[in-house]
């Protein structure tokens, strides 16, 4: 998938040549697993139970949280690639909040609270998540996703101040 | 007595998971070897064992970390550690503000800027240089993000090169995914 050889840089609009670009091929490494993590948080060999499509979703909810329009059209392509059916890709619909779906409640529920507010997140959020029938792998599964695409979208926000450096 | 931290401390309290850590007695081939780039392979953490129940992530996850936080070059490590700081404050992980202000520390040898931080957050008098990087970091850390141009050219004015600049991007935004794992998937627990 051409378009997801580096997201961050496709998302700041990264020029070759540029100081920018200079300045971040001095992290080279950590970029390539950045690129690395965000393929195995959002299309994993092992998906557990937590579909593909079901994690694009997810993380289109956290950009849109975050007001990151770029990211939210990011994880829209994905949540598009990913064969979703309407049911799922209504998660990515920040006004739905599962609905009659126990578990996708859960789900959104605990994904909108550690996206926003995770200062505000207690042992009865993971006793909830387990309540709707989350197994612990999949709790860690669905913790990383969060976790990593909140990190995702700091680091390109923060490209994208130095890139408007004079 | 045992009981829950809920106030900023640079003693580093005990971290109890809420999920359960993998048994390594049943731990598969690509989580025994994700375990392995682990800082310390003598005693694993609970946390390294909870989030080896997420092998893809964790394997990429480690040496993303030690990287951001340990690379040659760029912005010095006592500076990277002010970064996660303020990431841990406007996400209030006590843990991770702990073992990364208890860290500065050290590597500072210099107790009063995070006794100043804890007390006062952003408007602690600090020289002008942590204060800008802690003013990034807590910015950047608020959600949607709430760091703008004249933050990063404050950084600038503060006389931070480029590549300190990415290093503070880095270390911040990182303890925004670490401080969402610690903090929801455990407790910090004092004696």
């Amino acid at each position: 998938m051409a378009e997801n050889n580096d997201v961050i840089a496709a998302i700041v609009g990264i020029e070759p040549g540029s100081e920018l670009a200079a300045v971040v091929a001095g992290r080279a490494d950590i970029m390539a697993l950045t690129q690395q993590t965000h393929d195995a948080a959002l299309m994993p060999a092992e998906p557990g139970g937590l579909s593909h499509a079901e994690r694009a979703a997810l993380a289109c909810r956290i950009a849109k949280i975050n007001d990151a329009k770029d990211f939210e059209e990011h994880f829209e392509t994905l949540l598009d690639n990913s064969g979703a059916s309407g049911d799922t890709a209504r998660i990515a619909d920040i006004w739905f909040d599962g609905g009659g779906d126990s578990r996708l409640k859960a789900l959104i529920r605990h994904v909108d609270l550690v996206a926003h507010a995770p200062k505000d997140a207690t042992r009865r959020d993971i006793e909830l998540l387990r309540e709707a029938g989350l197994a612990d792998a999949d709790l860690v599964r669905l913790s990383e996703l969060v976790a990593f695409v909140s990190y995702q979208i700091r680091v390109a926000a923060g490209l994208r101040l130095m890139r408007g450096l004079a | 007595m045992s009981k829950v931290v809920h106030e900023f401390t640079t003693a580093i309290p005990e971290w109890k998971p809420y999920v359960r850590p993998l048994d390594l007695a049943e731990a598969s081939p690509a989580q025994l070897e994700a375990l392995k780039i682990t800082p310390s392979n003598t005693k694993v953490s609970d946390y390294v064992l909870v989030l080896a129940h997420d092998v893809e992530t964790l394997t990429h996850r480690s040496p993303l970390f030690n990287g951001v936080m340990y690379n040659k070059g760029g912005l010095s490590r006592a500076e990277r550690e002010i970064g996660a700081v303020g990431a841990s404050i406007v996400n209030r992980c006590i843990y991770c503000a702990a073992v990364h202000a208890s860290r500065y520390n050290q590597l500072a040898k210099d107790e009063t800027v995070i006794a100043a931080i804890f007390a006062d957050g952003v408007d602690a008098e600090i020289s002008p240089r942590l204060k800008a990087i802690l003013n990034f970091s807590v910015k950047l850390s608020k959600c949607p993000s709430d760091a703008d141009a004249s933050d990063m050219q404050a950084l600038v004015d503060a006389g931070l090169g480029r590549d300190e600049i990415l290093d503070l991007i880095l270390s911040s935004s990182l303890f925004g995914w670490a401080n969402r794992l610690m903090h929801t998937l455990g407790e910090p627990i004092a004696e």
